[in-house]
């Protein structure tokens, strides 16, 4: 029999130190949507989605039941709308995120990503109009996530894009203004997106995934902070390997789960996403693990170094939990989702440059963070173009996702509710990139993309 | 199909009796029992095997936690897999 020590073990990450699985998310191919009729498009569109994901949530709630492990999110990914929708003759898209909306809900789904463009290159006729339809679909739906990857270290920069994308997030923030430009949460600009990401806002199912699979992502960054707890003082050494330990157990949850779920509803299994993703829930934090390595606030000197080491050290014991690891895949560091940064933000510790110096070693970029209201677009672009050259550079995926909250001031506080958390408003830089972005054009891709 | 049946609550007599009749009654077969008092605190583990169980994991895991509650204890079942899966290689 199992060890008494063990199962009390894994009931006390659960009951105590939040241990759950994120979320399981559903990537459909929309591929065989197309029509050149909007409306045709849109129905063939809601008759697949429910269709495959039908039994999504309900699969998901008897699994819960049965292994006694939450799974906060259930989730649908489709092929980016740029693509599905290109043939239609429509100048706007903004019917067909009405139409994802109104599928995810059927399906019972919190989320539905996808309505994106890949643009890393250049632009399609397909990805103007779907970039130009985001501020209407974000105000006009509830569950629908956009993501645009504007980057790329194959392909470089697509400035044209950097500069449409910063007055898009304006306009976002400013037609759901009444949200304090919630629209904005649901929005997400990448370098190097990846096709098999599990999380929101940025998951969509990229052209070289199958027809249907299901990836998983983990969470638990309160049962590390509690495994931390007990090697206080010790060397990196230690404290690198109890991540590591303590990542490939909350791994192997994630891939029982997705296993487990990808049997019942007869589909692939994808990949798990081995992440650090924190909530806004006291103990669920990973600002919250980095102090606990010695650091008095997040973002003071010693940050950077010490999210590096959690980061590559999930990756180290989640790899070998998992037979295919995926996704983003490490360290998540949204402001307002996480209780630890946002108390650093507030204090004046963690501020914009720190954050970015920090994207350049953890899973992603600059994520959940809210901005005066009064940021032009400008900014917000030179802002998204320094994250994509991180990324580009780095061979990384990085991401923006910022809210420039309408009529706020830095000292404010903007409120998103539930996982999605709060933000207090942080300082930007004043000074202008005006000329820097309207030059446009495209930044060649870097000498380590020529690996062939 | 193997489940893992937690009981964590105040000692008071007929504890074990009062589980093994319901797991009984949806033909739940008891292979292994491992029971301390801990601080005070009843705590059993029971290894079952769930294969011949009348109805889903799902609903069982439910009812023992409804059964629970009645009698003011913490009863949860899990599929052994979960703790299998995190502790062994």
């Amino acid at each position: 029999m199992l060890n008494q020590k063990d199962i009390l073990k894994t009931q006390d990450m659960i009951d105590k130190r939040h241990l759950d699985i994120r979320t399981i998310t559903m990537g459909i191919s929309l591929l065989d949507c197309c029509d050149p009729d909007l409306d045709t498009c849109c129905e063939k569109i809601y008759n697949k989605i429910t269709r495959c994901a039908k039994d999504l949530v309900k699969t998901g709630e008897d699994i819960e039941k049965e292994f006694g492990i939450p799974i906060v999110n259930k989730r649908i990914s489709v092929t980016p709308i740029s693509i599905v929708a290109s043939a239609c003759q429509t100048d706007s898209y903004v019917k067909i995120a009405q139409t994802l909306d109104a599928a995810a809900k059927k399906c019972g789904v919190n989320f539905i990503g996808g309505f994106s463009a890949l643009v890393q290159k250049g632009c399609t006729e397909g990805d103007w109009k779907l970039i130009r339809s985001i501020p209407e679909a974000m105000a006009t739906t509830d569950c629908v996530c956009a993501s645009v990857n504007v980057g790329s270290t194959k392909a470089g920069i697509n400035m044209d894009a950097v500069a449409e994308m910063g007055r898009i997030i304006k306009k976002t923030a400013e037609i759901t203004a009444d949200n304090d430009g919630l629209g904005c949460a649901k929005l997400v600009v990448f370098a190097n997106a990846v096709e098999d990401n599990p999380f929101m806002a940025g998951a969509f199912h990229g052209v070289g995934e199958p027809e249907c699979v299901l990836n998983v992502g983990v969470s638990g960054p309160g049962v590390v902070y509690h495994a931390l707890q007990s090697v206080k003082g010790q060397p990196f050494d230690v404290v690198a390997e109890t991540i590591k330990k303590t990542a490939f157990q909350i791994t192997r949850m994630g891939q029982l789960v997705g296993r487990e779920a990808s049997e019942r509803l007869g589909i692939p299994f994808g990949i798990v996403d081995l992440s650090l993703a924190p909530t806004p829930a006291v103990g669920d934090s990973v600002a919250r693990i980095l102090e606990e390595m010695g650091l008095e606030v997040c973002g003071t000197h010693g940050t950077t170094a010490a999210l590096a080491m959690l980061n590559d050290a999930v990756k180290k014991g989640g790899v070998m939990a998992s037979n295919h690891v995926g996704g983003l895949s490490g360290a998540f560091i949204p402001v307002s989702e996480d209780e630890g940064m946002i108390a650093a933000a507030e204090s004046g510790t963690l501020v914009l440059d720190k954050l970015e110096a920090m994207t350049c070693v953890c899973s992603v970029g600059l994520d959940m963070i809210a901005v005066p209201g009064d940021t032009t677009a400008a900014t917000i672009s030179a802002i998204i173009a320094d994250e994509a050259a991180i990324g580009m550079v780095n061979s990384k995926t990085t991401a923006v996702r910022i809210i420039p909250a309408p009529g706020k001031v830095v000292g404010d506080r903007v409120e998103m509710g539930g996982l999605l958390g709060s933000a207090p408003v942080m300082p930007v830089h004043s000074e202008s990139a005006e000329l820097f972005v309207a030059r446009g054009g495209r930044i060649p891709a870097p000498i380590q993309s020529l690996k062939n | 199909m193997k489940a893992i049946v937690t009981v964590v609550g105040k000692d008071r007599v007929g504890i074990i009796a009062a589980v093994c009749v319901k797991l009984a009654e949806f033909n739940v077969n008891v292979l292994d029992i491992n029971q301390t008092i801990m601080q005070g605190y009843f705590t059993m583990m029971m290894a079952t095997d769930v294969s011949a169980c009348s109805i889903p994991v799902a609903e069982l895991a439910t009812r023992m936690e409804a059964v629970g509650k009645e009698m003011g204890l913490s009863i949860r079942v899990q599929r052994e897999d979960i703790f299998e899966a995190m502790h062994r290689i």
